[in-house]
């Protein structure tokens, strides 16, 4: 066909260019990318995680730094740098509001329905969400993790404490911060996948870094020594801080990686259920 | 080209879909009729892999549609005009959806002048009426240029004028030689639109066939004869074997007697006829006397038996529909 449109019943149709290949992941990535940038619930929970997160870290800094009587010496010997990060306790939730929508919208709405008419392959579709909610929770998480530190700690200096990017373990827990705020991403984004249900999804992600890590407390205390430092909260608070808590001998690196193992087995559920359950 | 063969789909103890075998050709509008809740729906579902089938295949042009190169340049589909992100714009809606198919994001304003929504373009699809949705989702359908489209009771929630808009759509679109694929549960709008028909009811497939043979296998003949002495004649039709209705004062309604003979009859026994009438059923009527063994949920009429009720219910959806056809200037 030569003709400039495509015919009558779509008159004012340009034809179409010569299709080469097939759709699949690069198309579903950028489809993602503009999903997740056009609607304002991206806006307003990564908005308010950042704000939340940095709100709650300066404030609690500012004040511990300028009304506490505990003397500089013994200051010294705390976490200050988890410190600066402590927001993130918060911030976490606000993560996982966001990676468990980013997939249960579709559900909610029944955009899934249309995404997967258009594009019926559904795994290019599930990895390139994931990797879109992986990237954008990566970036906010480390500025929410650098700005919480960077004001933070002027606090401290201001205070003749010494604490900077450079100060031992700090980069590595400031980058920390970001890590494990998209990990709760991810874990969320997982969960959604699984149950396809907003507020069961946020509950439940909720519920594994947060509840369980308080009820945790009520266990005896033998049990709790072996159990505790396996939760993801505890281990995946090892990224973010430069000291061992008390009775948590995973270092930083491992810690983490018990925390992704979580996000990993409810991602690779969650690609089971959306592969292969009806949609 | 759509091709189902044995195509069954079981939700727990629900049978939804029941061994369909049916074929859709290219170059007409294939009407996929049938009551609510007997299947239609779900068949459409599974044709897209939305959802898998429990046995049985469906495949577009020969190959099952998860294999298809270019989904949105092979099958442009409108099942749900709500199933959409509410919080996006009607323009970011279509960009998303185009990227997915490498289709070039021109391609978005074109389609939006087409069906009328350029002016709403930025705002966000939550506002929208059920009408603009549906001009949406066709927008949708229409993005990749698709050989075959798959509409789920497009007209609803859409004005006469855009209800015409869309059966003259169809129909071109048709004439173009694309594979139009068309669910209703009214047989009035199958009637205006169809060339084809697939009609199943209670997930079975009852008839495929084209319109006129559909009319011609499924309706009978009925005779209504107006008369002084109603219960006489009525007497005398039913001794020769003629199934009698009543139809008002001085009405009667015959089915499985000829004109000639009802006209015989009367003039035989000297009753005097004000009206000899043949009443072509329409395919409306045709269609509920296909279906109404294979409705799902029937409107119980309390203190009668369950048959009696069906038929009455049935009787009463007819009169309702055939009224609103003659209405609307048939």
């Amino acid at each position: 066909m030569t003709t400039a449109t495509t015919s009558s019943a779509l008159g004012g149709l340009t034809a179409l260019p010569p299709a080469s290949g097939r759709a699949g992941f690069g198309g579903a990535l950028r489809s993602e990318w503009t999903k997740i940038r056009s609607v304002r619930s991206t806006m307003w929970t990564l908005g308010s995680a950042v704000v939340v997160t940095i709100g709650i870290s300066v404030l609690g800094n500012w004040g511990r730094a300028n009304h506490s009587g505990a003397n500089a010496a013994r200051l010294a010997q705390e976490d200050l740098t988890q410190r600066t990060l402590f927001g993130i306790i918060l911030g976490q939730l606000i993560m996982v509001v966001f990676g468990a929508m980013a997939i249960t919208s579709e559900y909610s709405t029944g955009m899934v329905r249309t995404s997967l008419t258009a594009q019926p392959r559904r795994a290019p579709v599930f990895a390139a969400k994931l990797l879109v909610v992986s990237f954008v929770a990566f970036v906010i998480g480390e500025v929410i993790s650098f700005v919480s530190f960077l004001i933070s700690s002027s606090f401290w200096r201001s205070k003749g404490i010494s604490l900077s990017l450079s100060s031992p373990h700090a980069m590595q827990a400031v980058i920390g911060g970001g890590l494990y705020l998209a990990g709760s991403a991810i874990l969320a984004f997982g969960l959604g996948a699984i149950l396809r249900h907003t507020a069961g999804a946020i509950t439940s992600g909720v519920g594994l870094l947060f509840v369980v890590t308080i009820l945790a407390n009520f266990l005896p205390d033998n049990w709790q020594q072996h159990l505790d430092k396996w939760l993801p909260f505890n281990s995946g608070g090892q990224v973010w801080a430069t000291q061992h808590v008390p009775g948590n001998d995973l270092s930083a690196w491992t810690g983490f990686g018990v925390f992704m193992i979580y996000g990993a087995v409810a991602v690779l559920l969650g690609a089971y259920v959306f592969r292969n359950r009806d949609a | 080209m759509i091709e189902a063969n044995g195509l069954t789909k079981r939700y727990g103890e629900r049978l939804a879909v029941d061994r369909l075998t049916f074929t859709v050709k290219p170059g007409q509008v294939t009407g996929f009729l049938g009551p609510n809740g007997a299947g239609k729906s779900t068949t459409m579902r599974l044709i897209l892999g939305l959802d898998a089938p429990t046995s049985g295949t469906v495949t577009i042009d020969g190959r099952p549609f998860s294999k298809v190169a270019y989904p949105m340049r092979e099958v442009g589909a409108l099942l749900d005009a709500k199933a959409i992100h509410g919080g996006r714009s009607a323009y970011n809606h279509l960009v998303c959806l185009a990227q997915t198919n490498n289709l070039p994001k021109s391609r978005v304003g074109e389609v939006l002048d087409l069906v009328g929504l350029s002016e709403v373009a930025r705002k966000r699809a939550k506002g929208f009426s059920l009408g603009m949705s549906q001009r949406l989702g066709i927008a949708a359908a229409l993005l990749g240029d698709p050989k075959l489209l798959m509409f789920d009771e497009p007209v609803n929630g859409l004005d006469p004028e855009g209800i015409l808009w869309i059966r003259n759509l169809m129909k071109a679109l048709a004439a173009e030689g694309r594979t139009v694929f068309v669910s209703s549960h009214l047989m009035s709008e199958m009637e205006n639109t169809a060339d084809h028909l697939i009609v199943i009811g209670r997930g079975r497939l009852v008839a495929d066939c084209t319109v006129t043979e559909f009319i011609d296998q499924n309706s009978e003949l009925t005779i209504r004869v107006r008369t002084p002495e109603r219960d006489r004649l009525a007497g005398l039709a039913t001794g020769k074997g003629g199934v009698v209705a009543h139809d008002g004062e001085d009405a009667l309604r015959i089915t499985r007697l000829g004109m000639t003979e009802i006209g015989d009859l009367a003039f035989d026994n000297q009753i005097r006829v004000h009206e000899l009438s043949p009443i072509q059923a329409s395919l409306e009527q045709a269609f509920m006397e296909l279906t109404k063994d294979s409705v799902e949920y029937h409107a119980a009429v309390p203190g009668r038996p369950a048959a009696g009720a069906i038929a009455d219910a049935a009787a009463v959806a007819t009169e309702v529909v055939s009224g609103a056809i003659q209405h609307g200037g048939r």
